[in-house]
């Protein structure tokens, strides 16, 4: 080794904003943390009271078996409709908000706003907003999970829109035919086994959203389920989540054997 | 060279990518079944001649009409009435793979019918075109294969399908950009042979491009090589000076990609 070969350091100081951001997060961290007034009792108290929780849940009781099987029925409902509504919209809006497919820049940027904003909200306040217009009950619900689905549904199909090789709509394109006739023969089928993967998500995600949306009063199991734990009815409430826990993975598994057959 | 009745005709056309000028004034014209071979090294502009006599790619100045036609700059309703006369066969087939052949055959007429796709939809398509849809299949000997999707299907045969749909589209014209280049050689014949026999019955006018220069005095009855964006060449095949065609495949493409061959070179 000569003279002049350089030595490497084993560290190397981060840069300036390096220090900043970790100076910052640590901050926010300490102060989320004492703000959160942690402590060893009150954690300690807590166990007990989750384990009071659980004494009182245990066993799960059933006897209104047939109320419950009522609100879950109703939140599958608005799960379904919603998402179904939801993923027809998002087709339209999909096309409007893809680059190859929308027919100029400002519909595009509109319709990518208003994507972005179905997605940004979340689907509790959407409920909200819902239950103040319409009213409580599943109508809200329905269109809480309408708003919601766009917002994801909309923004992979229109993905999925732009990913799509050009070489087939450039065809039926060289034939004289109109954009929205090479959209339906050549994007759509292409699009459809990613279409319907994404479709098959929005539903598992429109149910566990159905589910939590009753909690603000938008029709469903959430209703029974709040309504339970406020009157201290552990026990009802332990059956109507093992119900929903039982819905849930139910229906991923039907979704995930369909999404098998498609892709 | 002029022929005296025009189908296709192209007049000083200009097309540039950026600062990237690809075509610098390209003229000349296909008369009525005349079949055209064109020529040229790779990136000396053939696939975006092609593409702009069908409007796919935006032209910077000049003119190309079909039947007397304008394409550059006509608006949408018109440019759609030109493409409807112009069968377009392209390397890479271009069916859509999730549909079957017999399906993506019928959309060959979905420029021509009112409401476009809901018109050519195998379920609500019209009985005539249906049949002639088939009739097509049979004529590229692959009406057994009606229901079988693109995948399922050889290259050769796939683009024998599409050859399929630019019949159905019933052309004046065919454009291929280079129908063999992605199939091996004896498959590439065999749609070659196939594509010029139906261009002939037809009585069609063709503009093919190939790489193969003993393929295009085979099946052309003129050659036109492009070189640096411009026509070099223009002759009948029984006219054509071999070294000049050999000299459109020397030096560099377009004179700013000098120095890249004099690196090659060295």
């Amino acid at each position: 080794m000569s003279d002049q070969t350089p030595t490497i350091p084993r560290f190397r100081s981060p840069s300036p904003v390096a220090w900043v951001i970790a100076v910052g997060f640590l901050a926010f961290f300490l102060q989320g943390l004492w703000a959160a007034d942690m402590s060893l009792d009150r954690l300690q108290r807590g166990a007990v009271n989750l384990a009071r929780f659980l004494g009182q849940a245990m066993p799960p009781d059933f006897s209104n078996w047939y109320g419950i099987a009522d609100a879950m029925w109703e939140t599958l409902n608005i799960a379904i409709v919603g998402v179904t509504f939801g993923c027809l919209f998002s087709i339209p809006l999909a096309i409007l908000a893809a680059s190859n497919t929308s027919p100029n820049s400002v519909v595009r940027s509109i319709a990518r706003l208003v994507i972005a904003v179905s997605r940004t909200i979340p689907d509790l306040i959407w409920a909200l907003i819902f239950v103040v217009a319409v009213g409580l009950g599943p109508l809200a619900g329905i269109l809480a999970i309408i708003m919601d689905t766009i917002g994801f549904a909309a923004r992979f199909y229109s993905e999925r829109f732009e990913e799509v090789q050009k070489g087939p709509s450039e065809a039926l394109t060289s034939t004289g035919a109109g954009r929205l006739s090479v959209i339906m023969g050549a994007i759509l089928p292409e699009s459809f086994a990613s279409m319907t993967a994404t479709s098959l998500f929005s539903v598992e995600k429109a149910i566990r959203s159905a589910v939590t949306l009753g909690l603000v009063g938008a029709g469903g199991i959430g209703v029974e389920l709040s309504t339970a734990m406020r009157l201290f009815r552990y026990d009802d409430a332990a059956a109507i989540i093992l119900v929903v826990l039982v819905a849930v993975i139910g229906f991923e598994q039907l979704s995930s054997s369909i999404r098998r057959r498609v892709i | 060279m002029t022929p005296p009745d025009p189908v296709l005709d192209v007049r000083d056309l200009h097309v540039s990518y950026g600062d990237l000028r690809i075509l610098r004034g390209v003229t000349f014209a296909v008369g009525r079944g005349e079949g055209v071979v064109l020529l040229g090294a790779n990136g000396s502009g053939k696939s975006t001649l092609m593409r702009a006599i069908n409007g796919l790619a935006p032209a910077a100045s000049g003119q190309v009409s079909l039947d007397g036609v304008p394409i550059i700059g006509a608006r949408r309703a018109p440019l759609r009435k030109a493409r409807r006369r112009m069968g377009y066969v392209f390397q890479q087939f271009n069916l859509v793979p999730q549909l079957s052949a017999f399906q993506n055959v019928l959309f060959g007429v979905m420029g021509q019918r009112p409401l476009g796709i809901l018109n050519c939809l195998n379920p609500v398509a019209r009985g005539e075109d249906r049949e002639r849809a088939l009739e097509c299949l049979d004529r590229v000997g692959l009406a057994d294969r009606a229901q079988h999707r693109p995948t399922e299907l050889s290259g050769g045969q796939q683009q024998r399908v599409a050859i399929a749909r630019m019949l159905m589209q019933r052309p004046s014209m065919v454009v291929a950009d280079e129908p063999i280049a992605s199939l091996d050689p004896k498959a590439g014949r065999e749609v070659l042979d196939l594509l010029w026999r139906i261009v002939d019955d037809e009585g069609l006018s063709m503009l093919c491009t190939l790489h193969q220069l003993d393929l295009a005095r085979e099946y052309g009855d003129r050659v036109i090589g492009l070189k640096d964006g411009t026509v070099q060449i223009d002759d009948t095949v029984e006219r054509i000076d071999p070294a000049g065609l050999d000299g459109l495949y020397d030096g560099a493409t377009r004179p700013e990609d000098a120095t890249e061959s004099k690196i090659a070179a060295v």
